[in-house]
């Protein structure tokens, strides 16, 4: 057994995952290295990553201990990382004071909360981290759907007898695969960018409607479903949540529809705490084609396929394969260790704010607090609301209403009574203001008035095509153009009055200022405009 | 030359100047454009001069030339040595000239009547060999009917009134747009009350003026117009200086209008009203692209919200200089969306180099202009043609909108209310409804600001916040310049 130099630091620890199947490992040489220059030392069980493709050799050339036994590993670390949630020979292996963090699922083992908490230990379920962006560097929930999700349609792929792409050859036409994702979660939009990318038609379902964008940003078509009622997904945290029986019934209807069409349908739909709602019955299995592919990626809380059988590829009657791993990630271990291990190193950065190797657990967090589920011999779970939203609300979008064109004939016919009404309305005032006018004042006046009322008509129509990109030289020149008021103070520059002659002389200085100022400076600025 | 031909040079100026406004729909047709307008101004001024209504001494033909030469000099020195950061202010103290110029003439009008009203009181024989001698604008006074004077009261009147309040208003904008003076909403106690309390006077005054009060009358609403432009103007905040402008802009047409009336000069007339309604259409066009109207303008701040703005999610993430550079060199397609800030930054030439060079390694680089960016209209179009950005490049808010999804990276310049998501997501916000440039559509946004402070009308904006956003905190031209040599 190698020690590392420096005692005092806190050692972090992971130990080889006991879980059946388990190929992921909390730890790579990779973070073990960032781990240290926090200040931490790191320690790890013989043989940790060796499924996941790190070998002992490969830790200890980065300076991490390696202990033979699992025992010593929870003898010596402080902090222990790990993947799964712990069995319950790990929980008794907890002591007091010591930290867990690992997915822990609380709300679902509550036992199993109960007896580390017994133990004294502080347990950070990463499952637990908020959904906010600060905290998205330690989404390890999203991290993992998004590889379940690649690695979906690859299974998928490998029990599929054709190719994704359509393709025309010498030996004959490929038509492309139709793949019908459900639920567009981080999981489901891996799976829809996947499947696309393989060059597959790609339609995805999901409850919430915000996230049609989301899936049209990744280049699947959206099913779209006509109700009402749809949810708001900003308000349960960016979650689905339970939907009405109608909208069930509509859902379903939806997928009866797109059944006999799909090569592959991959399911992703499930909702926080409750196992996973059945929306691929066995009917829909019935309609599907010989050789087409389920893969239902909620299997491991129930499935969202009538047929699914956890952690088994069957086929159905009809020849449709279902394929219900729950062990996604895992098969991806390489992949998925190194991308939970920087899961599990941020929540780390964040748990040692200096960088000093001394963990400062700091419950006023949001993230930390949140993600934290036993403390100082307290259950912490399930922690407060967080203080900001997760996600700002949606707006209900206004639909828009698809006019029909008797609709239509009859909006334009209102709008062009409403505008004569008031033209006419307008006029017959302009009209009797005139009169008015015209009643009192002298004839030279009224001639004036014609050419007043004439140029402002001018003005108006004159403006409203001037191109936006020139108003600024529509101002200078305008304002060079209003210098005509020189002309009064040239018509009294004879006057025989000095006080007035003074007055029309200044006025006279100033207007010319603005005449050659106003023209000069926007052919300076017109001469700037050029084209590419 | 006799009074017909004078008259057809006239006309001739009038179509000119028609054209001239007309010919501003596109870059290329303006410039000839301005042409039009500078030939019309000449006719204009020539034929006057040299008219038979302008009988002049030797002293008046050396004062003439005299004045005439200090103005160009003076005009032509300005519009060579300004910057085009400094445009806005050049054109509100242009508007304070034309103000000026007003209120002088109407003040002449005023004292030539008086003076003839005393030489036909007198009606000695000196007097009336006065009389007939007289010539140019004095004769025609001389033979006006009391209708037609009183008319041309109200005329003179209305004249100094807005020529008044377009001078104080235009020093005011050109004070607050040269930084001179606080660009902050300022009021005395009373606000709007103290400005009606002076158009009510002035009002009263017209009255008496009207009855033969004199000269004083005309002196002191001068002073209550003058206050009101300056008042009326300091209760404008910054942000809608670009309104104000162009609303001054119709003033000091208005004000030629008026001073047309006086003179019985038609061109004049026509000159003004076409100056004043154009003026008017534009600051419409400005206030509709603020989703304002224009009294809550003018009278001066935002309007009253009616709740609590939505409380923003998320935290502000800063960028450093390697990682946009990164991102710029990915990038398929650029839109840039300047502001203000740009403008105080001096940035437009490096904008324009970033612009250059981006483009020369085959990206598509755009500029999004809002019709409000900057303090006048069309400012940034201004400053970005300054810098040899390609006019073809530059698309308004409406043609460039609809791209954003489609695109790569868009930077912010400078600029924050015209970008503030807040308009469209919170109904609470003070700018709820004013189209803005939506920005954050694009996969990526940079925001290069010099801090985390609010835009001018201090309204916190959620872009800043948006997980697709980070901000590139610095002063903006330093920025540009840190990331060119990045581009490679």
């Amino acid at each position: 057994m190698v020690l590392p130099a420096g005692e005092d630091t806190v050692k972090i620890g992971a130990p080889k995952e006991i879980f059946e199947g388990e190929a992921r490992v909390a730890m790579t040489p990779d973070s073990a290295v960032l781990l240290q220059k926090l200040g931490h030392s790191c320690v790890i069980e013989t043989g940790a990553g060796a499924r996941a493709g790190f070998s002992d050799a490969s830790y200890q050339a980065v300076g991490v201990a390696v202990v033979k036994t699992a025992a010593a590993l929870y003898k010596a670390a402080e902090v222990v990382v790990k993947v799964r949630p712990p069995a319950e020979a790990e929980v008794k292996r907890l002591t007091q004071g010591q930290t867990l963090i690992s997915f822990f699922y609380p709300a679902q083992s509550k036992e199993l909360l109960e007896a580390a908490n017994a133990q004294g230990a502080t347990v950070v379920a990463m499952d637990m981290v908020p959904r906010i962006s600060r905290a998205q560097k330690m989404d390890a929930l999203s991290s993992m759907a998004n590889i379940a999700g690649y690695r979906a349609v690859i299974e998928a792929g490998a029990n599929f007898g054709r190719f994704f792409t359509g393709q025309v050859t010498a030996a004959g036409k490929v038509p492309p695969a139709k793949v019908l994702v459900i639920g567009a979660g981080v999981a489901g939009l891996a799976a829809v960018g996947t499947a696309a990318s393989l060059g597959a038609i790609v339609h995805a379902f999901d409850v919430r409607p915000e996230v049609a964008e989301q899936i049209e940003s990744m280049g699947a078509n959206f099913v779209y479903l006509d109700f009402a009622d749809a949810q708001d997904g900003a308000a349960t945290g960016g979650y689905a949540a339970p939907s009405s029986p109608e909208f069930r019934a509509a859902q379903l209807a939806k997928f009866r529809e797109l059944a006999p069409e799909m090569d592959i349908v991959i399911t992703t739909a499930l909702i926080p705490g409750r196992p996973a709602p059945k929306l691929w019955l066995a009917d829909m299995v019935a309609m599907m084609k010989p050789g087409s592919v389920v893969v239902d990626l909620a299997a491991e809380r129930g499935g969202n396929c009538d047929l699914t059988v956890p952690d088994q590829k069957v086929v159905s009657d009809n020849g449709v394969t279902v394929v219900g791993y729950t062990d996604f990630p895992s098969r991806m271990a390489a992949q998925a260790s190194t991308l939970y291990s920087n899961n599990i190193r941020h929540m780390l950065t964040d748990l040692t704010p200096k960088k000093d190797g001394v963990i400062d657990h700091n419950m006023a967090d949001d993230v930390i607090r949140g993600a934290t589920v036993t403390h100082q011999g307290r259950v912490t779970f399930p922690p407060p609301p967080p203080k900001v939203a997760a996600i700002a609300a949606a707006k209900p979008k206004p639909k828009a209403v698809e006019l029909t064109p008797v609709e239509k004939r009859a909006q334009e016919v209102a709008l062009f009574k409403t505008q004569t009404r008031n033209q006419v309305g307008l006029l017959a005032i302009g009209t009797a203001l005139m009169l008015l006018i015209g009643g009192f004042a002298p004839e030279a006046f009224m001639g004036h008035l014609i050419v007043f009322a004439l140029s402002v008509f001018v003005g108006f129509s004159v403006i409203w095509n001037v191109s936006h990109s020139l108003h600024t030289p529509l101002m200078a020149v305008t304002n060079a153009i209003s210098s005509i008021i020189i002309l009064g103070a040239l018509l009294q520059v004879g006057s025989g009055s000095w006080l007035v002659l003074i007055l029309a002389a200044i006025s006279t200085m100033i207007a010319s200022v603005n005449i050659f100022g106003g023209f000069l400076v926007t052919r300076r600025m017109l001469a700037m405009f050029q084209k590419s | 030359m006799t009074i017909g031909i004078v008259k057809a040079a006239y006309i001739a100026a009038a179509i000119l100047f028609i054209l001239a406004l007309g010919g501003l729909s596109g870059q290329e047709k303006a410039k000839r454009a301005v042409w039009y307008g500078i030939v019309g101004m000449a006719l204009a001024v020539l034929a006057t001069i040299f008219g038979p209504e302008v009988v002049l001494s030797t002293t008046g033909w050396v004062v003439l030339v005299v004045m005439l030469a200090i103005g160009a000099a003076a005009g032509t020195y300005v519009a060579g040595r300004v910057k085009m950061t400094e445009m806005p202010q050049l054109v509100a103290a242009l508007h304070s000239f034309v103000g000026l110029a007003a209120v002088f003439i109407g003040f002449n009008a005023e004292l030539e009547l008086g003076r003839i009203h005393a030489l036909i009181a007198a009606g000695t024989p000196e007097a009336a060999d006065a009389l007939n001698a007289l010539a140019g604008f004095a004769r025609v006074l001389a033979h006006k009917t009391a209708a037609e004077v009183g008319i041309l009261k109200v005329e003179v009147f209305l004249g100094v009134f807005i020529g008044a309040v377009t001078f104080t208003g235009s020093v005011v904008a050109f004070g607050k747009l040269a930084g001179k003076i606080d660009g902050k909403a300022k009021k005395l106690p009373g606000g709007h009350y103290l400005n009606a309390a002076a158009a009510i006077g002035s009002l009263l005054l017209l009255v008496a003026f009207f009855n033969g009060a004199g000269v004083w009358s005309l002196a002191l609403m001068t002073l209550l117009a003058l206050f009101i432009g300056y008042h009326l103007i300091m209760g404008i905040g910054g942000a809608d200086m670009p309104v104000v402008v162009s609303m001054l802009n119709s003033y000091s047409g208005w004000a030629a209008a008026a001073i047309g009336f006086t003179l019985g000069n038609d061109l004049l007339i026509v000159t003004g009203a076409l100056v004043g309604s154009s003026g008017a259409i534009l600051s419409y066009i400005m206030c509709r692209a603020m989703n304002r109207s224009f009294i809550s303008v003018i009278l001066g701040g935002f309007g009253n919200t009616t709740g609590p703005a939505m409380a923003i999610a998320g935290e502000m993430v800063a960028i450093d200089a390697d990682g946009v550079a990164a991102a710029l060199n990915d990038a398929e397609s650029v839109i840039i969306i300047p502001g203000y800030g740009m403008a105080v930054a001096q940035a437009q030439q490096s904008v324009a180099e970033l612009t250059r060079k981006l483009r020369a390694k085959g990206k598509t680089v755009r500029f999004g202009i809002h019709p409000v960016a900057g303090r006048l209209p069309g400012h940034m179009n201004v400053l970005l043609a300054e810098a040899k950005v390609p006019y073809d490049i530059v698309l308004e808010m409406d043609e460039i909108n609809d791209d954003f999804p489609t695109t790569d990276v868009a930077i912010v310049i400078g600029a924050n209310d015209i970008v503030n998501p807040a308009a469209q997501e919170d109904p609470n916000s003070p700018i709820a409804g004013m189209p803005v440039l939506e920005c954050w559509k694009a996969k990526q946004v940079f925001v290069s600001k010099r801090g985390q402070g609010t835009g001018y009308s201090g309204i916190e904006n959620p872009l800043f916040y948006k997980e697709n956003t980070r901000m590139f905190y610095g002063d903006g031209k330093k920025s540009i310049d840190t990331l060119l040599p990045m581009i490679e």
